[in-house]
């Protein structure tokens, strides 16, 4: 192919993102798995970035768990994200940014749905009117947490504490990206760097001094699916999808993974306490496994924050390891303190995977 | 493994790098009617012996290539010879003088 054909294609997986004025919405579910990282996200465009962010606790679920997992119909998904909009448009505010990927692919789905069957918009507006009297302009804009922080990361760069190299040798740091699936498999166009070739961690990483591996099962997915992990029964399917793509990444000897999905980082952390105690087997160095994150936490520890203010003791992999590999600072008798300072309860050991 | 309730479920991934495509090669060779099937399932619709045994001429030819031999050589002993597939098929393979050649290829082989 031309090279001018090349940057066509590629300019049409280019996202033009505003810089500031954004209406933020939660997940509902990072709250429970990693509960540092939305407030981390808040923290740092505000406060480090000085960027206007609105949030209200109005808001609820965006449907999109309920949706997926086949228990209400899309009319009432729609008629939910419709008050959300509405809120949106009582703050005044035109650029919607989701923390969640199921979210942001919710969202697209429906104002795609919306373009293509104007009148099940009109009907959404007449149900919003009847159900709790709103009423709502659509955004300009959509965007992810994970988009802004791309957008970001050059300025996150500048004020960088750490970077991801190995302190010891000065090589970068050999990091797995995992991308939601909602992100950019229903609507490549509308993800940074489309479905094939996502760019929005990778830019992240790259970023900030580490090294992205390409591995045969990068795009897989990390096997949560709803479905697959809602019913018990089915929970064998979830596990052997993460057991496939740790099994592609082992020979590359990842020192981390970086995701920007709810359900990625927490499933490809605590599936390797499964698969530890079922198979034995564990993927880190010295029988640990291969640490976690989410974007907002990498950006964090890059920032200097405290480890533990990011909320990684609740990581079920350990964490320490790849702190000292970077050379980040942390008092490990602090782990387990909470913010009045008394010592919060402490998690049991696994058998096979090594923790702190 | 019954602590959680379910099981990992050993993978279906073939590596396509890992098989010994020798004796397909072989078989192609001495038979190249085996490189023709677009895998329609004619031959697997008409077969007598398909709804008692699994037996199905296009599933043999994909175990052969993907170097699943045992299974592919358990499946064909169901053959009874008859020759439907080979009146079925679009592409004209002479299938029962395939299964013979399989045999033959895949037969002397203990290992399998």
């Amino acid at each position: 192919m031309i090279y001018q054909g090349k940057q066509k294609i590629w300019s049409d997986y280019q996202k033009e993102i505003p810089d500031d004025h954004w209406y933020y919405v939660r997940s509902c579910i990072r709250q429970n798995f990693f509960p540092g990282s939305e407030r981390m996200f808040l923290e740092i465009c505000r406060n480090v970035l000085g960027r206007d962010f609105h949030e209200t606790e109005h808001h609820t679920t965006c449907g999109g768990i309920a949706y997926h997992c086949d228990t209400i119909p899309q009319e009432t998904a729609m008629t939910i994200v419709a008050r959300q909009f509405a809120l949106m448009t009582e703050a005044g505010y035109e650029n919607y940014v989701a923390s969640c990927i199921t979210s942001f692919g919710n969202y697209t789905e429906i104002l795609e749905t919306w373009h293509e069957f104007p009148e099940l918009e009109t009907r959404i507006r007449e149900l919003l009117w009847k159900a709790c009297r709103k009423e709502f302009r659509k955004p300009k804009y959509l965007a992810h947490t994970s988009d802004l922080i791309f957008k970001y990361r050059n300025e996150i760069a500048e004020k960088a504490v750490h970077h991801l190299v190995n302190k010891e040798t000065g090589e970068p740091l050999r990091v797995v990206e995992h991308i939601g699936c909602h992100y950019a498999k229903m609507f490549p166009s509308k993800g940074i760097g489309g479905a094939e070739y996502p760019y929005v961690l990778a830019g992240m990483v790259e970023a900030w001094g580490g090294n992205v591996i390409d591995y045969p099962e990068r795009r897989h997915c990390c096997g949560y699916g709803f479905r697959q992990y809602h019913i018990k029964a089915n929970r064998g399917y979830s596990v052997s999808n993460t057991y496939k793509k740790f099994e592609s990444m082992e020979p590359y000897r990842p020192d981390m993974i970086i995701t920007n999905c709810p359900g990625c980082p927490y499933f490809l952390d605590r599936w390797q306490y499964v698969i530890a105690e079922t198979e034995g087997k564990t993927y880190g160095q010295n029988g640990y496994g291969i640490p976690v994150f989410t974007y907002e936490e990498v950006a964090g520890l890059v920032l200097g924050y405290d480890p533990w203010d990011l909320g990684l003791q609740l990581h079920q992999v350990a964490v320490e390891p790849l702190l000292d590999k970077i050379g980040i600072p942390y008092v490990p008798e602090d782990k387990y303190k909470g913010l009045d300072r008394k010592e919060i309860m402490r998690p049991g050991l696994p058998q096979n995977l090594k923790c702190y | 493994m019954s602590m959680f309730g379910f099981r990992i479920s050993p993978s279906s991934t073939i590596d396509l790098d890992k098989v010994d495509r020798n004796r397909f090669k072989k078989l192609c060779a001495l038979e190249p009617d085996a490189s023709k099937c677009m895998a329609c399932g004619s031959c697997s619709a008409t077969c007598s012996a398909s709804e008692f045994s699994g037996m199905s001429v296009r599933k043999v030819l994909l175990c052969l290539q993907q170097g699943r031999e045992k299974e592919a050589y358990a499946m064909m002993s169901s053959c009874m010879l008859c020759g439907k597939c080979l009146m079925v098929c679009p592409r004209g393979i002479n299938t029962r003088h395939l299964i013979l050649s399989i045999s033959r290829i895949y037969g002397k082989e203990e290992s399998i």
